[in-house]
């Protein structure tokens, strides 16, 4: 599940670069930034939720 | 692609720049207290050998190749095009610091700090594997910091790379700006510090079967609060270099740089006093020098671009950051780090970051907002599954945690043979089941 998370984080990433580099309109750029983000955010909740499905494994 | 202006600086300036960063030792010498007061006793001479050893190997692996790959602004970078526009992503110095003079020159003084400045990266994340991070594995790992990461990074917002770029590039204000490494530095080592976390584990005996955490103190908060001090002095070298060098700030402009790098930590701490008082009773030491230096990690970006008002404001938003990330981090997302350093480094780092876009001064440019935002999707996006990975294929091949034997002797036996303070063998024993 954390590889998940990460590959989540490396998407969202690349959402942001490719918005940057292809999209020359103001509010088409600002909107795929913003929803690059959004899958980051959710990676970052998958590694975490992870990281505690482990820590409770070892508990 | 558009080349950025490399500053120019007279005689004068050149020689406050030099003053400037000799300053920045203290900024680690303060990191390195404040780690080693907030660990056990019985880990207290690991933690500060620790800190000298990945401050040396940084050093050394950044002379090395991290400059190589970090470079400065205006000097060989490898470029690729994308939709017609030309994107900076690595330098093309020759390793061993070949073909840079060492005269004075703004791209000499640049190494210089970033020299010291991924030595303070490297002692961040210290804080967080405390008490249980070997030697060896924490010297290695820095390795990986200082030659891979770090460098990366630092070239895309100091070294002319596509972050700094996108205001020539793509009109988004003046591109990404970092003047004193709240993001190169602070949230890089910051986000370093949670992939340990995440790779080491939490100590044996933080949590209960049912994940409750336990409460382990600090060993010696007079050392926590003597490393804030010292923090603050190499914080204001830090951003005064650094927004000589990569933010093009006058040397009078230090003025202002240090004006807010105070303020924001006065603020940060205060704040942190005030909400611990009003929870528990109580100031809590550890965590207002956690406020204190996240006062500092916030200042960073902005120092030379806003306010002193703003970086009030800043400071102030902070030091309440720190104190919920901490308690975030710790209870509910069962992190263990003992120093704080992912709340204090990257949380309040990527706070300054954000700040700067939305309150920094650009006359004439708009969009820096988006530039910081994209700046901040990229640590997270790539920085943080860039040094996880490295950290969890270092731990696969090169276990970076200590035995339980080892852990329950503390590290300074462990690993040294001797503990710091011989004289004194008084701590709970947490391993006694209950």
């Amino acid at each position: 599940m954390k590889l998940a998370g990460f590959l989540l984080l490396l998407a969202g990433w690349a959402i942001v670069i490719f918005a940057v580099a292809l999209f020359a309109s103001a509010a088409q750029r600002v909107g795929f930034v913003v929803a690059g983000i959004g899958v980051e955010a959710l990676g970052l909740v998958l590694a975490f939720r992870s990281h505690l499905a482990i820590a409770e494994d070892r508990g | 692609m558009t080349a950025l202006p490399v500053p120019a600086l007279s005689e004068a300036g050149t020689a406050v720049c030099i003053l400037f960063i000799l300053l920045v030792p203290l900024a680690g010498l303060g990191l390195a207290l404040i780690n080693t007061g907030l660990g056990r006793s019985r880990s207290a001479a690991h933690s500060m050998l620790a800190s000298l050893c990945v401050v040396a190997v940084a050093a050394l692996v950044y002379f090395i190749c991290g400059f190589a790959w970090q470079g400065y602004v205006g000097r060989p970078a490898h470029v690729v095009t994308l939709a017609g526009k030309g994107w900076n992503w690595l330098a093309a110095e020759p390793f061993f610091l070949r073909g840079l003079k060492l005269d004075g020159s703004p791209a000499s003084l640049a190494l210089w700090l970033q020299m010291l400045s991924v030595g303070l990266a490297a002692l961040i994340p210290l804080g967080a594997g405390a008490d249980r991070w070997r030697l060896p594995a924490a010297c290695t790992s820095t390795a990986l910091l200082a030659g891979i990461a770090y460098p990366l990074f630092a070239h895309w917002v100091w070294g002319g790379g596509w972050l700094a770029q996108l205001g020539a590039n793509y009109g988004l204000g003046r591109g990404f700006v970092d003047a004193g490494g709240g993001s190169s530095i602070q949230a890089v080592g910051g986000l370093t510090a949670l992939a340990i976390a995440w790779v080491l584990g939490p100590r044996h005996g933080k949590y209960s079967p049912e994940g409750i955490p336990a409460a382990i103190p600090g060993h010696n908060a007079v050392l926590v609060l003597f490393g804030c001090a010292l923090t603050l002095v190499g914080w204001l070298g830090l951003n005064s270099a650094g927004a000589i060098l990569f933010a093009g700030a006058a040397p009078a402009g230090a003025v202002l740089v240090g004006v807010n790098t105070t303020l924001s930590a006065a603020v940060a701490a205060l704040a942190a006093a005030m909400i611990t008082q009003m929870r528990f009773g109580k100031p809590d030491a550890s965590l207002v020098a956690n406020g204190w230096v996240g006062g500092l990690a916030a200042s960073s970006a902005g120092c030379a671009s806003v306010s002193p008002a703003t970086a009030v404001f800043v400071g102030l938003v902070a030091g309440i950051l720190v104190i919920f990330a901490v308690e975030l981090f710790e209870a509910r997302l069962a992190v263990d780090d003992p120093g704080g350093a992912v709340s204090v480094h990257a949380v309040a780092g990527i706070w300054g970051v954000l700040a700067l876009g939305f309150f920094g001064h650009f006359p004439g440019a708009s969009g820096q907002w988006l530039a910081q935002l994209i700046g901040v999707a990229t640590l997270l996006g790539f920085v943080l599954p860039l040094t996880y990975g490295l950290n969890w294929l270092l731990d696969r091949f090169y276990p970076q945690r200590a035995s339980m034997e080892g852990e329950r002797l503390g590290m300074d036996v462990s690993e040294l043979g001797a503990s710091a303070y011989p004289e004194f063998v008084i701590h709970t024993e947490e391993f006694i089941p209950r």
